[in-house]
Parts: C-alpha cells; structure tokens; sequence
C-alpha cells in the first residue's frame, strides 16, 4: 500500500495492538501460527479483537464483537465506520494534514453512510458500527488485518481501500502496532510478487510502465529491452486465450482448471490452447490436460531458494530429501527451456539468481545476502544494505515532519453489492474459503489423514435446513448458473439464513468451482469466489444410486465420514 | 526532522540490574530474571521436567529446586524471581536430596525409558526407585481413565504403584502413551493458555489419579483436538508421540542418530513457518519448529506437523501414509 505491496507490520506487533479489526479473515484455521499472535494479545494484553465477516467463524469465537455483515457490504461498513469517526471528531488532524491528500474529497463520499444508513445493506446495528469506530479511533495503537473475505470480489481493491482509508483517518499506520496487513494464503504470494512474478511490476516492485529508470536498469541486467506495457493477469490471459488472442500456456505449479472461478469454462479454454506446458510435483487435473508436463522436485523441501512471508520476512527454503527419480530441480527446468529457446542462462543456483535480483531491486533487497539471510533468521524488506536490520514496520516516514516523500492518499470508494444477487430461481449466496486441515484443491493436503478429514460438504444455517427438510448428511444438489455438484449437506450454526459455504479442498469428489463467477475485479483480476447465487435441492434417486455407485468404487474416500 | 508521536517498539527491557550469589558467583541481571535464567547466564545447568522457556512456569515437578539462604523451604528455579544479595545453592545437601527423591518417585512410577538424559540424571542423582517395590502390573485400558476424584483407591503395597497403562491409538497423527506421564502440564499449557487455545486436555483426577485427558476421556477425534501436534512438541519424555515415530520405534527402525535436521519453509499459508524437517534414509519422518523461532516458538499447524507427506511415499514402517509421490 502506497506503493509498497506488503502488509506494513510484524506478527510481534498484533500482540501490542490495542484494538485488532480481523476483516474477511478466519484465521485461526487459515492462518494458525499467526492466529497465536493475535491470542497473545488478546489474552496477555488485553487486545480487543473485532470479527467482520458474514460467518461466525472459529476467529469471530475469540472477537469481542463479531459483525456478521453480509456479503459483499465490507465499503458500506468501512465507510460507516469512518463517518462515525469523523462526526465524532476522533480523526488525526496532525496525521491527515502532514501525511495524506484528498481527504477533502473523501469526507463528502462517506457523509452517505452513516450507521444508520448502512445498517440494512450491512445487517449491521448502527450501535455496534458506532462502538467499533470510536474503539479503532481511540486505540493507542489499531491494526486492520484481512484476507480472501476481502480481496476474492468483483471489487477488491476498492474493499481494501476502504480499509486503508480507516487506518489514514486516524493515523493507525507507520507506528509499531498500527497498520494494515493482508494476511497472505500461500508461503510465497508475497515472495512472487517481490520478484516482479506479476504483471505490472519488475522486480522488488519497480512499475514497469512508470519508472522507466528502473525498466532500462534492469533490461541491461537482464540484455533485453523490457516493454513499456503492462502484461495481463490471470483473468486477462484467460479472456486472452478465449478469444484466441493467446495460443499457448506454462503453468508452473498451479492447478487452475480446479482452483480458477468457474471451472468449466477454464477446462474448456486450456483444451482449445494449441500448446500447453504444465510444471508440477503431481500429475493434477491441469497438468492432465498438458501438451508436456515438466515433472519438478518440491523445491520447499527439495530445492533451495527463498520465500517471503506476510510480514515481508524473506526467509531460506533448503534442500531436506533428494526429488523422486525423474524429477528435476526448477531452475534446472526453466534454464534448459532457455536453453532450447536459444538463450544460454548457464544453470545458476538460487543464491546466484537471488543475487542477481539484489542487484535489480537494490533499495528493496540490497542488503539480503543469503550469509544475513541465514544469521539473522530471515530478513524483513526493504533492507537496502548490508548494514540495515530489516523493516519491522514500513511508513514510518508519514509521520516525520515535514513528511518523507509522497503523501499516502485518502481513496474513494462507493459500495457496491455482489455481481450476483439472490432470486426466485437461485435463491441462496455461497462463499467460500478454507478449512483448517486441507489447502486448496488438496493437491498436498489430500497426502495425509486426520480425524479432521471429513470430505466437502455443503454447510448450511439450521433455518434453512429445516426449511429445506434436510438434515446433516443428506446429499444435496448445489447448481449455479454455471454448473451443479452434489455434497453432503452440514448444519452449521455459524451461518446465517440463505447463506451458505463450501471449499475447494476436495475436486474430485466436489468440484465447487463449477458453481462460482469468475465475474471479477478489473484492478486486480481476482475472481469473486466469495459470492454467487445458488440453489439447494434434495437430490433425486437417480443421483443418490448414481453418487452410491461412486461410493462403491471408491471414488468419494471421504463418503465414509459423511 | 520530528516525529509526530513515540513510533517504534514499546521498551521494555528492565532498567533495574539485581545483584545475587549462586553457588558462591556473583552475578548481575536484570530485575525479574528468574533463577534458573541467572543460572543458565553462569552456565550452571539446573534439571527439569516441566520447565521450558516457551511455556509459563507451573511449579510442578520440583526438580529445578534449589536452597535459597534463610528461605524455609526450596524454592522453584524456573518461577523464583531473582533478589537482591540472594544466595543461591543449586547444589547443597538438601537440593540434592530433594532432587533424588522427585527422581525415584517418578522412576519407581512412570516409565522414563524416552526421556531424554533421564538415565544420567538418576545416576547422578544416585538414584534407586526399585527400592520402592516391584513394580505394580499396568492397568487394563481406561481404568485408569474411570477413576473418580475423592474414591481414594486402596494401595497394593506389594507393588511400587504406577501409572502404566496400555498406549493410547485412537487416530493416524498421534499417539498417547500415559505410562510416560510425569504430569509436568507442559501439553495442557501448550494446547490451552500459552499457545494454541484450544483445550483439548487438561488434568483431570488427583493424587496418583490425576493423568491427563481429554474431555470425559473421550478418544482424541471426538475431543477437541486439531492435532496441531504442540502438545507432541513440549512432551519431554514421549508420552505424546507422532504416530510414524512410535510405528518406527516399535518397528525398531527409528535411528534419531542417523536422522538429518534442515530448516526450511513450510509450504502450506503465507505466515511462513519454519519447519525443521528429520529425515532418516532420504524419507521425512517427523517436522518439528524450533523453540527459539520468532514466528512460531516452536509452534505448528497440523499441515506443518503433519501435512508433508505428499512430497513421498507412504512411509514403508509407518502405517499413515496415504499417497505420494513415491
């Protein structure tokens, strides 16, 4: 956030926070280790922890309140939240007048939302918005911390904004314990994005079209002159290769025909391609559809290398076991590729590849040799030389005076509900997420049991189970406009009325992406996992004899526990 | 240039220094260290069962007890907060004879065979637990469980009374051995307040009955568990045990000797854990996270502890495997 892509603050410092707003995030299953920090706090130092998110979550077990708003209304509570703080005059003058711009502007756009006006559209009691806002304001130290609940919407980047704007407001930014901070869901999206492994950005986020500088700097490094252009995301390339724009694909480690929004259609789209690689650790639905599979050692364990973490600590994986017979080391695939497309990279090491990224984002990384990598534990960017400790926490310069550099400025954002809204036909919403003991589409979570294993299963408020005459374990038909998959139903208390959840942890058994929009957010290209319109049926006999049939033949390994 | 406001770390360090003797050195440390601390930074080693520097200090075990000059009683190591001019002695007459008695008691009534350097500490404690009596027969499944605070069992003086019991496997993660418990609460602590949260255990009975157990002892899937394993992680003497080691030892395959540690990432969410990984013949046979680590102090989730196996094959001693690479 302004212009830096990491959340601002160490795991440490959630301990010290006095007031901690969990927003679209169950972290105690999907970020467990973290989730310790904030009990810590919590019930060491009396942080205050307020949930938002439209499921009573294991997390919003351990909040002081919980705001079980409904899906898709994060702006209009964010923006209530900051109508509150500014009528009641609990705002950071100082910080706003020294650190930020347009706050003009962005007082006019939230005068629309008082709590009062918000509490139909988020479900919200005005009390309860008022009482959060006057808690976040007057902490000594508040911090927001969100994750997919926020950013897997048609509008993403402006829900995070939204939440930005909260900490700008009060001055909950660049001091130890106040900050916003996603909460990343996988060990390295951080680290690949620090990398440049995104489509506006070169390495250690230098922009590609607006800082031409850095862009003939680092086409020299590399003797390549680098496009002034943005290259498309994930959800460009695909409307790229729909259209036929875009002819061949090389997947590295990624299974999108399970893991992307509206599985069909990808599986459709990745078939027309007219070359498809994929490089993976397991023959997955996506590398089956390949052209040729690179079979790639887990590097986590079976390569070296780095990886970056939430708190933008860049740490060392190392080699523990040898790869299975076959399988090759990743940098050893991607060299020979270049090798065989005419480009000699010799076979660097990462240590070597990870220098020469220090050399391309030397403000960013300069100072992270791997030898301070391995004394210090890890280092936290940027850290520009050899002489520099890491960044616990970043912006710290908003609050020098006068002010370092360019102000952090105030973001208008309007709310905006869900692409899909509910009707006769699909008359349920279903998000998802995860669950404690499974990872997305079970690639690596599907290698090991545990008594927490029970298989997809579509959850359900109790209400609208009685409606519905179903009870736990009746197999059910989901369908969406998109598709249609059968699940057993569980009776969840944590759920309001119409709304429903499901994972993705078990494809082959119950591929819930065939159900959900890839109706997605221009600004960032992520789809909205988190809302689509659904309809619940019991399933007929045909299905039952046809669902047993596959129970019978060992198809469903879970179908034991349901 | 001005700050606005104080922005960086809150200082805590302790600005006061206290002056104290151990074992006749004087010594200089901040105010609130605790003695075993002041006695660590002398290098002098102080035993315990149920201390760990992770966990909060609960005083059970009373092996870390040392004489304090004109205390009326030993005092605890891990929890006594240093004084100052206090004269400590880890090693007088008394500490000793203390010491040797907490030792036999456990050894004449729990099976130390896995604790680590235990065999030392009872020899050099001069040790004889089998001066208690032969020891008592192990207890059929879950009577000991049954047992109800305040139903004072009659002893059996024929026998050194135990706590042996037949190991407990109700699932594929991990196993629960309670004729190894000394009852030093390091897993209660780690599951519930210092940690997890999530209080699956807790000590349930007293006197000899107190052992630890889960919600009306009921087996670990229908408790509260969610196997994070951090219980596995502070168990100092293998009452608590991951599945595929206890598979191992029992197959008599498990060489911790022959074992390589690496430190890596786990490759699960974006917290970033540092797992270290125990890899015996090329196979990862346990994952573990050091004490020391600031993200996790030796903490997991049950992806970290347990969640690794899809890089290989089923484990060809261990029973839990389910799929891999191979």
């Amino acid at each position: 956030m302004f212009g830096a892509g990491g959340g601002t603050n160490s795991y440490e410092e959630v301990e010290d926070a006095d007031v901690v707003f969990l927003w679209g995030s169950n972290a105690r299953e999907a970020h467990p280790i973290w989730f310790h920090h904030l009990l810590k706090g919590i019930r060491h130092n009396d942080t205050r922890l307020y949930v938002m998110d439209p499921r009573r979550t294991s997390s919003a077990k351990w909040a002081d309140v919980w705001l079980g708003l409904r899906v898709g209304s994060d702006i209009a509570l964010a923006n209530a939240i900051a109508h509150e703080i500014i009528a009641a005059g609990l705002t950071h003058p100082g910080f706003i007048a020294n650190a930020t711009e347009g706050f003009d502007a962005y007082k006019a756009a939230v005068q629309a939302y008082s709590p009062e006006a918000v509490e139909e559209t988020t479900g919200i009691p005005a009390d309860v918005i008022r009482e959060a806002a006057h808690a976040f304001a007057t902490a000594k130290r508040a911090m927001i911390c969100w994750t997919l609940g926020i950013t897997e919407h048609h509008n993403a980047v402006d829900n995070v904004l939204s939440l930005i704007n909260l900490c700008l407001l009060t001055g909950q930014v660049g001091r130890w314990g106040a900050g916003c901070n996603p909460l990343r869901g996988q060990n390295n999206v951080q680290g690949g994005g620090d990398m440049g492994a995104i489509p506006n950005k070169l390495p250690g986020f230098q922009d590609i079209e607006q800082d031409p500088e850095a862009r003939e700097r680092i086409g020299k490094l590399w003797g390549v002159e680098i496009q002034p252009t943005y290259g498309k995301n994930l959800t460009q390339m695909l409307h790229a290769m729909e259209h036929g724009d875009m002819k061949g694909l090389f997947v590295i480690g990624e299974n999108p025909v399970q893991s992307d929004a509206d599985g069909n259609r990808v599986e459709r789209i990745l078939n027309g391609l007219e070359h498809l690689v994929v490089q993976e650790i397991f023959l997955t639905k996506t590398a089956q559809l390949a052209d040729v599979v690179f079979p790639a050692a887990a590097t986590w364990c079976e390569g070296d290398g780095t990886v970056t973490n939430s708190e933008r600590r860049v740490q060392r994986v190392r080699k523990a076991r040898s790869a299975p017979e076959g399988a090759r080391d990743e940098l050893w695939i991607i060299s020979e590729l270049a090798r065989r497309l005419g480009h000699d990279w010799t076979t660097p090491t990462a240590e070597e590849v990870w220098n020469e990224f220090r050399v391309a984002a030397p403000a960013f990384a300069g100072g992270m040799s791997y030898a301070r990598l391995e004394e210090l534990g890890g280092i936290q960017w940027p850290c520009p030389d050899e002489s520099h400790p890491g960044t616990p926490f970043l912006h710290e310069r908003l609050w020098q005076q006068p002010r370092v550099g360019r102000a952090a400025p105030f973001s208008i954002a309007q709310n905006e509900a869900p692409s899909e809204r509910r009707d006769a036909t699909y008359p349920y919403l279903l998000t998802t997420g995860r669950r404690l003991e499974s990872y997305n589409t079970g690639v690596q979570t599907s290698g090991y049991r545990s008594p927490l294993h029970w298989g997809e299963s579509l959850d359900i408020s109790p209400e609208d189970a009685r409606a519905l005459q179903i009870v736990d374990g009746d197999i059910v038909r989901i369908s969406s406009r998109r598709g249609t998959v059968l699940a057993p139903a569980f009776i969840d208390k944590a759920l309001r009325e119409k709304l429903l959840f499901m994972t993705l942890h078990f494809p082959d058994e119950v591929s819930t992406n065939v159900l959900t929009t890839d109706v997605f957010d221009p600004k960032s290209g992520t789809s909205e996992f988190k809302a689509c319109a659904v309809r619940v049926d019991r399933a007929t006999a045909a299905e039952l004899a046809e669902r047993a049939e596959l129970v019978e033949r060992g198809a469903l390994q879970h179908a034991e526990h349901q | 240039m001005t700050p606005l406001v104080q922005l960086g770390r809150p200082d805590r360090t302790p600005k006061t220094m206290v002056t104290l003797t151990i074992d006749g050195q004087a010594v200089t440390v901040p105010e609130g260290t605790t003695i075993i601390n002041a006695c660590e930074s002398l290098g002098i080693t102080v035993p315990t069962l149920c201390y760990l520097e992770t966990l909060r200090p609960v005083n059970v075990c009373r092996l870390c007890v040392v004489e304090v000059e004109g205390a009326r009683v030993l005092a605890p190591a891990c929890s006594r907060a240093v004084e100052p001019g206090m004269q400590v002695q880890t090693q007088s007459a008394r500490v000793k004879h203390s010491r040797k008695l907490v030792l036999e008691l456990l050894a004449s009534s729990v099976d130390l065979s896995t604790t680590p350097g235990m065999s030392d500490l009872l020899e050099e404690y001069d040790c004889s637990p089998e001066r208690y009596g032969p020891p008592e027969p192990p207890h059929a499944p879950g009577t000991r469980d049954a047992h109800i605070p305040g139903h004072h069992q009659p002893p059996n003086v024929a026998y050194a009374a135990r706590v042996a019991q037949p190991t407990k496997v109700d699932n594929d993660l991990y196993i629960r051995d309670y004729g190894k418990c000394v009852l030093c609460y390091k897993c209660v602590e780690a599951c519930g307040p210092d940690h997890q949260n999530t209080f699956a255990i807790a000590v349930a009975g007293r006197g000899f009955d107190a052992r630890i157990s889960t919600e009306l002892a009921v087996p670990l899937p229908q408790s509260a568990c969610v196997y994070c394993g951090n219980c596995i992680a502070v168990c100092p003497t293998g009452a608590l045990m991951a599945k595929d080691e206890y598979d191992m030892r029992a197959a008599g395959t498990w060489h911790e000797e022959a074992q390589q540690v690496t430190d890596t990432i786990c490759p699960y969410c974006g917290v970033g854990c540092t797992l270290t990984l125990h890899v015996q013949d090329d196979i990862i046979v346990k994952s573990t996270s050091p004490l020391e680590n600031s993200i996790t102090l030796g903490n997991l989730c049950i992806k970290g502890r347990f969640g690794w196996r899809f890089v290989q094959g089923p484990n060809p001693v261990a029973s839990t495997g389910v799929s891999g690479r191979g």
